[in-house]
């Protein structure tokens, strides 16, 4: 479980994150949502260290990871796996490389405990056989989906994904959402979810956060989506005819099942 | 950010084969192109100086002293560096700096690898260790191509050339030119590895950055030339 307590975070100033406090639990996989600027990305970052909040607290478990000594922080760090926006493969590393580097780090795993981890964790997302290319020579979807062989390699028990199916054909983007959802059940993760798309809200969101200038501005599940009345996530949800016309049959019929 | 940079590596192992790797790129493949400035440099040198010493009672040995002397002190240590500066700094700030826009030092900092000391102590040793050896591989093709360019020409004999570069040899200026190398080497990885490792936006920024390290390399290494001149032979 994460928790985050009143983190807040300004730059030159200017504040992008507002005092946000929410619990993140194991075994689910939870939304961050909102708008492109209203801080997701800060947010995430703050969460996992990459960026120094001005005030508030981050535990995983209880753990404090900026209280931790740094054979500690080391092995918090192990724990978490993240898909990167931009993939953040390594160029210069095949893909074999790119997945076997957190094992090569952090392990004393042999060579072929590494490479039968690698080649289990490309079967898990469907690219056996890619082992010897380059991040270069693979499509976008599938350097997304080396990303989160590379994140769950060290089978993690906290999982970050930031804006996991952006830039993605629909098709692929649901098999990456479904990838996401099936690792999170199968390593029980804590797993958070950056994403403005609202398939990937309503194919796997299980918690969703809604956060609009730098605040959160509403909390559920995705069937309290059609229901509420706040005004900023029926804006940012609803925004589209396609999912105001869906709301209306479901409000009508009066029952959802996803 | 240097107090990061000198740690202990994280893996040896893994330290051992990224420096070997910036060994070859920033070292070897180095090589061609630095012989290739030296042999010919040495040539003009040579030229120029038995254009200028055309007095009959100049003894023409005067002309290898001059040639030698120029690359050993000058030439070699100093300019020879401040071409590095160009190929290797804008290399390091341009290879570092994408990596920064492209998340992959996010993605080591979000592992628990020190990004700084993963990132940039390997090419820090890889220059600090090689360029010594790059230098005195200039050295001896500057001279080489002076002495061919005299034998060409014909404005130098070979046994006058030979007599000019063993006259008035001082070991120390080799020691002064090495001392010099190894400080401008430290020069060429650290400053372009700060400019890529701190880079902030997209491509142009990342080609400002690399731009940035080239001339704030070049300047150091021409002030500190001046310090270390005056600090060890004056």
């Amino acid at each position: 479980m994460i928790e985050v307590k009143d983190l807040y975070k300004s730059f030159n100033g200017k504040p992008v994150l507002k005092g946000i406090s929410a619990t993140f639990e194991k075994g689910k996989t939870n939304m961050i949502i909102g708008r492109s600027g209203s801080g997701k990305t800060v947010f995430l970052k703050s969460i996992l260290g990459l960026i120094k909040p001005d005030r508030g607290i981050v535990s995983f478990d209880g753990r404090i990871l900026d209280q931790l000594s740094l054979k500690e922080q080391r092995k918090l760090r192990m724990e978490m796996g993240v898909v990167f926006q931009g993939n953040a493969l390594f160029d210069s590393f095949t893909i074999e490389e790119n997945i076997k580097f957190p094992m090569r780090m952090f392990t004393n795993m042999s060579e072929a405990e590494m490479k039968k981890r690698v080649d289990e964790v490309l079967e898990q997302v469907e690219l056996s056989g890619i082992n010897n290319k380059y991040p270069a020579e693979i499509s976008g979807g599938m350097q997304k989906r080396v990303g989160i062989a590379r994140a769950i390699v060290l089978k993690p028990k906290y999982l970050f994904c930031d804006e996991p199916n952006s830039g993605l054909d629909p098709k692929t983007a649901i098999l990456i959402d479904n990838l996401i959802h099936d690792l999170t059940v199968q390593y029980d993760t804590t797993t958070l979810v950056n994403t403005h798309d609202m398939n990937s809200i309503m194919e796997i969101g299980e918690k969703i956060i809604l956060l609009k200038d730098g605040k959160k501005q509403w909390e559920g599940t995705k069937k309290d989506i059609f229901y509420t009345d706040n005004p900023d996530l029926n804006d940012f949800v609803f925004s589209s005819t396609l999912f105001r016309k869906i709301k209306e049959i479901v409000v009508k019929e009066g029952k959802i099942d996803f | 950010m240097l107090k990061e940079v000198f740690t202990r590596p994280q893996k040896p192992k893994i330290f051992w084969e990224n420096y070997f790797r910036e060994i070859e790129d920033l070292g070897i493949k180095s090589i061609g192109l630095v012989a290739f400035i030296s042999f010919f440099i040495g040539g003009v040198v040579t030229i120029q100086t038995a254009r200028n010493l055309s007095n009959p009672l100049i003894d023409k040995l005067y002309i290898g002293y001059a040639t030698m002397k120029s690359i050993v002190l000058e030439f070699s240590p100093t300019f020879i560096s401040i071409i590095l500066a160009g190929i290797v700094g804008s290399y390091i700030a341009s290879t570092i700096g994408t990596m920064r826009i492209t998340e992959q030092i996010d993605a080591l900092d979000v592992m628990g690898v020190n990004s700084k000391n993963y990132l940039v102590l390997p090419k820090v040793l890889a220059t600090v260790t090689f360029y010594p050896l790059l230098i005195v591989i200039s050295m001896f093709l500057g001279i080489l191509g002076g002495w061919v360019a005299g034998n060409l020409t014909g404005m130098v004999l070979t046994e006058d050339y030979l007599r000019g570069i063993r006259y008035d040899f001082e070991p120390f200026d080799i020691t002064y030119a090495l001392i010099k190398t190894v400080v401008f080497a430290f020069f060429i990885a650290t400053i372009p590895a700060y400019y890529g490792y701190y880079v902030k936006g997209g491509a142009l920024e990342v080609g400002r950055a690399a731009t940035q390290a080239v001339i704030w390399t070049s300047v150091t290494i021409i002030i500190f030339n001046y310090i270390l001149t005056q600090l060890l032979l004056s």
